[in-house]
């Protein structure tokens, strides 16, 4: 079990008659990227917000590290390791691209009861936060606000945001969103890269991207998982066509 | 320092006239004009710290008169107590005194409202929008109502002090002894604030308002830098009112009245939101109005209301928002 | 303390909440559908009762007066709309709040100005003057029975309205998609005003109402307003049942509580004391109520849209 980095078992969510989960188990190991895919209203928004604590699951429970999170609030789970960016990109707009890292980067100081202190003075903190823009290739927009950044800037910048945060796991919500082709590319070698720092639990309906990133893959349907397996073993799966076609 | 902003030199301008406001009072030979400018300059406080919470933290409290209040309760209370020779209470075996003294006076009204604001705030937090502003109102018309029909200490008639409470052998009933103490005041807590505004935590708070889900995810909780942020605005409103209670030296459950909330706010509205020398400007409109208009007409809060309604309708950044532009972060 | 008392205080407590329905009905329906929270509905209240004390002073009828009243809130209300709220829709709650309460300080500034400083009075009207005698066991207030009245009418109304009839519908598709129902064509400007106008409406008989019991001066909003707004948010606001259910509460809990407190503390405390304390709690019970209904239920009993 040591590779196990986060473990979801039997999750159940439902909204009224409708089970946004049902009976869901899927886990993360070291080294992987693990997608989630699945057609509209399968349950994917709902997987990732009770993962990363927005939404708590009606019974089942998450496991982070060998940890039970399953009642800690999101901020908690985001400080045991778990960095999630968002499908539609929320990010503090009125800060500029580097002030949004460096709320990040005080986050993991753990400093964010200093009351007298500058923060603009703080050389090592925005050095670090500094860092993460260059990793992304956004440091020429650093002092650019957030709501003047482009849509895909906007996307770079949430990967900063969660670089920042040193995670041991990532869990991306559909990053490839409105990306465009070039975007998508750029991205897919990042985030190519991206899993040798810590794992990648991401949702993503861009079946290129997941295709070729992959290690493994997850198919939920109506909230429930019907099958986990590699990229060959997905394409070549009847239940998958059926679950996508039948769907169209 | 080659290019200071016009909100920098705006706010300059403002310490420069408020240093030199008694001097011009004894020149125009109206020595009431450093009562008035006392009035603002507390008023200001008061807008202070309920900036820090709306402005900063975009915690819009309709409730900042119950620390207002209770500021200017502690003050008349212990005053009261001390001035009758009367014990407050014991606890403990420890016989509780009233005092005259302000160094006592002060941080216990720190102290009581930073306590109340830790309950209320704690409660009111768990809630959002339209409910927050409704359940801080409700807490204030809580204590207001209390404060009316608990008679102990007045009830709906108030409480008189009959003399300025002391402080450091000052002669504190000279107006302007006492304005420089406000105003001492006033400048070390505008200091503190532009320093907390530009810390960590300032940088946390603000990042609440703007996306709390943002903050939760990097991993700050928002409810701790929201409940403190809280507690510390009640803080600084109650030390409002504790010199609000010396200059007038009578407290009044209208202190903790919905309009007293609602003034505090319109401070903080006509000078500018989440600026720091907003409430300083809405506060000196404020009193100018009703002083001058006042004494023109006694329907002058008609008027006020009219200003009101033209500055949030088409000028949202306030005056320190017309004059100085838009907030930047740099 | 007898049985009678108590139901009477009953009764006084389910008038109290009746008013308060009728005052939170167009609160509420104004916060559900447009997303606006309106200080200034208490202005509406005292414009009711003016006009109700006005007219009914000149023509001696207290009915053509509640008439104005209807008709002069309903017209200052949609006045008021047109004029400044509908600017305020796309506005935050600071804004509408800063803004409605600027609107307290311009009407009532005027109303003084125009009225004086006096309160004006309102008479009962003669055919409901004398009390009636309940079951044999008490004399009550047929004017008082007559709010009650009036308010569970209202109720039914408003309840008609909204579930039977194309007004209602576009009122609760207005409350869930405000793009969806501008695209079926509705002309949701006229909707916006019509719906306002009709709490308005229901303010300024409220306040008429209000007005005989007590005088009618500038400020007499001032406190039914901040009562409304408990009552919404105890019952969830956009909510006319949670309003209903809420203003109930409140009346009942209000009335009864300052009726009842004093006595349950002389059973354990000593005269005076309990007078004051209980006098002290009774006064804020309901703001204890509306907390502890908040710390349970964050959004009020009734959840509006679903």
């Amino acid at each position: 079990m040591t590779d196990c980095i986060l473990k979801i078992t039997h999750l159940q969510k439902s909204f009224g008659v409708l089970k946004a989960s049902d009976d869901l188990s899927l886990d993360l190991r070291a080294g992987e990227i693990h997608a989630v895919i699945g057609p509209n209203g399968a349950g994917k928004s709902t997987l990732i917000k009770q993962i990363c604590g927005e939404l708590a699951p009606d019974s089942g429970s998450i496991e982070f590290l060998g940890q039970d999170v399953t009642s800690l609030d999101v901020a908690s789970r985001a400080r045991l390791g778990l960095g999630r960016t968002f499908q539609v990109s929320s990010l503090a707009m009125e800060y500029s691209a580097l002030r949004n890292v460096m709320l990040a980067v005080q986050s993991v100081q753990g400093s964010s009861f200093r009351f007298f202190k500058s923060l603009a003075a703080d050389q090592p903190l925005r050095d670090t936060a500094m860092d993460c823009l260059v990793e992304v290739g956004l440091e020429l927009r650093a002092d650019v606000c957030a709501a003047q950044l482009s849509h895909g800037e906007r996307r770079q910048l949430e990967i900063a945001v969660v670089l920042a945060l040193q995670p041991k796991a990532f869990l991306l919500d559909e990053p490839m969103a409105g990306m465009g082709a070039e975007g998508s590319k750029k991205l897919t070698d990042f985030l190519d890269k991206l899993r040798q720092r810590a794992p990648i639990l991401m949702v993503e309906h861009d079946m290129d991207a997941v295709f070729s990133l992959a290690d493994r893959i997850s198919v939920l349907v109506y909230g429930k998982i019907i099958m986990t397996g590699t990229v060959d073993q997905v394409r070549s799966d009847a239940r998958v066509r059926e679950a996508y076609l039948g769907e169209e | 320092m080659a290019n200071l902003t016009i909100e920098y030199k705006l706010n300059v301008f403002l310490v420069m006239l408020l240093v030199a406001l008694p001097a011009i009072a004894l020149i125009l030979d109206e020595p009431f004009y450093i009562t008035l400018a006392t009035k603002v300059v507390i008023l200001a406080l008061a807008g202070v710290g309920l900036n820090l919470a709306l402005g900063l933290g975009g915690l819009i409290s309709f409730g900042h008169a119950a620390f207002f209040g209770i500021g200017g309760y502690v003050a008349g209370i212990l005053a009261s107590h001390s001035l009758n020779a009367e014990l407050m209470f014991t606890l403990a075996e420890i016989e509780f005194q009233g005092s005259t003294n302000m160094l006592v006076i002060w941080p216990l009204a720190l102290l009581v409202s930073a306590l109340v604001a830790l309950i209320i705030g704690y409660f009111s937090l768990r809630t959002k929008g339209v409910y927050f502003i409704m359940i801080t109102l409700a807490f204030a018309q809580m204590i207001y109502y209390f404060a009316i029909a608990w008679p102990a200490y007045g009830g709906e008639d108030g409480l008189s002090i009959y003399v300025r409470n002391q402080f450091m052998g000052l002669n504190t009933l000279d107006p302007i002894n006492f304005y420089g103490i406000c105003f001492g005041l006033l400048m070390a807590t505008l200091f503190l604030l532009s320093r907390l505004k530009n810390s960590h935590f300032g940088a946390a708070l603000q990042a609440a308002r703007q996306n709390e889900q943002r903050l939760a995810a990097v991993g700050i909780r928002p409810f701790g830098i929201k409940l403190t942020a809280f507690v510390i605005s009640a803080m600084i409103t109650a030390l409002a009112g504790a010199l609000f209670a010396d200059l007038n030296r009578f407290v009044s459950p209208d202190m903790f009245s919905w309009h007293t909330s609602g003034e505090i706010m319109i401070f903080v509205i006509l000078g500018g939101v989440g600026r720091l020398f907003g409430p300083v400007v809405g506060a000196g409109l404020f009193i100018v109005f009703e002083y001058y208009l006042g004494g023109l007409t006694e329907h002058w809060a008609l008027f006020l209301g009219l200003v009101l309604l033209a500055v949030v309708l088409f000028a949202r950044g306030g005056l320190v928002g017309l004059i100085a532009g838009e907030v930047k972060h740099d | 303390m007898t049985a009678i008392l108590i139901f009477e205080q009953l009764l006084n407590g389910l008038q109290f909440g009746m008013m308060l329905f009728l005052m939170s009905a167009g609160l509420t329906l104004v916060f559900g559908v447009m997303g606006l929270i309106n200080l200034a509905h208490g202005v509406l209240y005292m414009v009711g009762a003016f006009a109700c004390a006005i007219i009914a002073g000149l023509t001696g009828s207290f009915w053509l007066g509640l008439l104005a009243s209807l008709v002069a809130a309903a017209m200052a209300g949609a006045l008021v709309e047109v004029g400044v709220i509908r600017k305020l829709y796309q506005r935050d709650h600071l804004d509408q709040v800063l803004a409605t309460y600027a609107l307290i300080l311009i009407f009532s500034g005027a109303t003084r100005w125009l009225f004086g400083a006096f309160p004006l009075y309102l008479d009962v009207p003669e055919i409901l003057s004398a009390p009636v005698n309940l079951f044999g066991l008490l004399d009550y207030s047929s004017y008082r029975l007559f709010i009650i009245a009036v308010g569970i009418t209202v109720a039914l109304g408003l309840y008609f309205l909204i579930a039977k009839t194309r007004l209602g519908m576009r009122i609760r598709a207005g409350e869930s998609d405000r793009e969806m129902i501008a695209a079926l064509g509705v002309d949701i400007r006229t909707l916006y005003t019509l719906v306002f106008a009709l709490g308005a409406a229901l303010a300024g008989l409220a306040g008429a109402l209000l007005g005989a019991l007590q005088s009618v001066e500038v400020g007499m909003g001032d406190s039914v307003l901040i009562l409304a707004f408990v009552v919404i948010v105890i019952g969830g606001i956009g909510s006319i049942k949670g309003a209903f259910i809420g203003a109930l509460l409140v009346g009942l809990v209000d009335t009864m509580g300052r009726f009842l407190l004093p006595y349950l503390f002389a059973l354990v405390l000593p005269p005076d004391t309990a007078a004051s304390i209980g006098g002290a709690l009774s006064s804020v019970a309901i703001y204890i109520l509306m907390a502890v209904i908040l710390i349970v239920k964050p959004k009020g009993l009734i959840a509006a849209n679903g």
